[in-house]
């Protein structure tokens, strides 16, 4: 099993949400987060005194597949978050050792 | 005998300053209302949008506008053009009495007027908002309240040609209300929807608002500025007929804003299966926009269900409008103040026996004639010149950075869509 990441721009959120669904990825969560890589932030005035806002809301989204999954899922996210403009954000595959349903005790693959 | 001259004089001016000032608290009540139904990334903009446009309205309606409107021929169609509001009574012209002495300041005329088209000029604010340049919006603002507002309040409260033909609209459901709505559809037709709003399949998605208490609050104070809206429209105090009908027209406005309450709750509830605030919101307003036209002539109960029919309008209205027309408007301004307004014009012949349905429709038509017509062309050329339109990354990461430079609720995560 795999954790995919993505960091997406926010209002690509359910762009790649519904792309999700159509391969039939039922559960995901989302975080609202702040970042910075390539596109840095930017300066503003307030009341004439200089104030840097280093960090770009973004939104990440966790979904984790079993391993035969991950290669369509991160094309999909990749697909459907893309703009083409700086800021479109990253994937990151992470390995999963464990999962479990709370509610019926299924581990692994059963409880995704 | 003079003394009293002078009593009554102080009252009915004091009683103008006093309305005046209720108006003017109804740019706060906007400003609240919008500033909670608009995303948090576009509270800053909307906020400036508020106080700026009555800032220029208050300018432009000193420089020309009230000029325009009460220094216009009688019975006419073309304005008179000059400047500034002229000088104030001379005691002798009051004290000498008879029908056409003047008994209010002539200056608490132009403050309490000044602060109507401050009212109508906000209406168009809700409706263009989170995707409107600020700048094409205060240009607009400038035109609207300096010329387009001014002619049409001249045909009507100023003498001109709708008020010789009977043309009837007590505080102004047409003339404020209808007015601004209609420019506030022009906007939001040549500005188009915000990104996200309607589906590619014409689906109709959700934009809630940032702060329903703030649109709660705004709600209140309109509803309470209203009463000077309405109240001074009586356009005196200082006899025992005119002191009865104020009354009656605080009582009718509260009442028809209540009935609206309800109505709009109903309605909401029916359709929604859920009690739907920002349409009970809409609605309180609707019954206020309803009753407008004509505050004084109904009984308690009639002004009740006035308002109450204004509810059930306004719900109607804004589903109508979006999801049918699939014109965005964020507030429901267009619904309230416009489709609401024309009804309030409407209502008026039931319960006053001098108006007829045929002048109110013709005014309705006309006021919304001239208006659309006029704003579409200054839309049209501030589309065609510094654009009316953020661009689209501008939309998506909000419009306070790139306006105002300071976002509203800084210390929240802004990660809205």
């Amino acid at each position: 099993m795999k954790l995919i990441r993505g960091i997406l721009k926010p209002h690509k959120l359910d762009d790649v949400k519904n792309a999700l669904m159509e391969i039939g990825i039922i559960g995901m969560t989302v975080i609202e987060v702040k970042g910075y890589g390539r596109q840095k932030g930017h300066s503003e005035l307030y009341r004439g005194a200089e104030y840097k806002i280093d960090f770009v809301p973004k939104v990440q989204i966790d979904v984790v597949v079993a391993d035969d999954q991950v290669e369509i899922v991160v094309e999909k996210i990749v697909s459907s978050a893309k703009t083409g403009r700086i800021g479109d954000g990253k994937v990151f595959v992470l390995p999963v050792e464990e999962t479990v349903r709370i509610r019926t005790g299924e581990k692994g693959i059963e409880a995704l | 005998m003079e003394s009293f001259a002078h009593l009554t004089y102080a009252v009915d001016t004091f009683y103008f300053l006093i309305c005046g000032a209720l108006v003017m608290w109804m740019a706060a009540g906007f400003a609240m209302l919008e500033a909670g139904l608009v995303r948090s990334k576009n509270t800053t903009v909307i906020l400036t949008k508020n106080v700026v446009l009555f800032a220029i309205a208050c300018v432009m309606y000193l420089l020309i506008g009230y000029y325009i409107m009460y220094s216009s021929n009688a019975g006419g169609i073309l304005p008179n053009f000059g400047f500034l509001i002229g000088s104030e009574n001379a005691a002798g012209d009051i004290l000498a009495g008879g029908e056409s002495a003047p008994y209010y300041s002539a200056r608490s005329d132009f403050f309490f007027q000044v602060v109507f088209v401050a009212t109508a000029m906000s209406i168009v604010s809700g409706a263009v908002a989170e995707r409107m340049k600020l700048w094409a919006f205060i240009i607009f603002c400038v035109i609207l309240t300096g010329f387009i507002y001014p002619v049409e309040g001249f045909w009507t409260w100023g003498g001109g040609w709708l008020s010789a033909m009977g043309f009837s609209d007590y505080a102004g459901s047409g003339i404020v209300h209808l007015a601004g709505a209609s420019a506030a559809l022009s906007g939001a037709i040549f500005l188009g929807p915000r990104k996200g709003k309607y589906g590619s399949k014409g689906q109709v998605n959700a934009i809630p608002g940032a702060n329903l208490p703030l649109a709660t609050l705004g709600t209140f104070i309109l509803w309470m500025g209203w009463f000077g809206f309405n109240g001074g429209s009586e356009l005196k105090m200082s006899d025992i007929s005119s002191a009865n009908n104020v009354a009656q027209v605080f009582v009718n406005t509260n009442a028809a804003a209540a009935g609206g309450v309800v109505a709009a709750l109903i309605v909401a509830t029916m359709l929604f299966k859920k009690a739907d605030l920002t349409m009970v919101l809409n609605g309180a307003l609707a019954g206020l926009v309803a009753i407008t036209a004509g505050p004084s002539a109904p009984s308690a109960l009639g002004a009740t269900l006035i308002g109450a029919a204004g509810g059930i309008i306004v719900v109607f209205s804004i589903i109508f409008i979006d999801k049918t027309f699939k014109i965005d408007d964020p507030v429901g301004a267009i619904s309230v103040h416009g489709v609401v307004g024309i009804w309030g014009l409407i209502a008026v012949p039931i319960t006053n026996p001098e108006a007829s349905l045929g002048i109110q429709l013709a005014g309705a038509l006309s006021i919304f004639g001239w208006v659309f017509v006029v704003s579409s062309v200054v839309w049209y050329i501030l589309k065609l010149t510094i654009g009316i339109r953020v661009g689209e990354d501008e939309e998506y990461e909000g419009l306070d950075f790139i306006e105002c430079g300071m976002e509203a609720y800084p210390e929240f995560t802004k990660t809205s869509k």
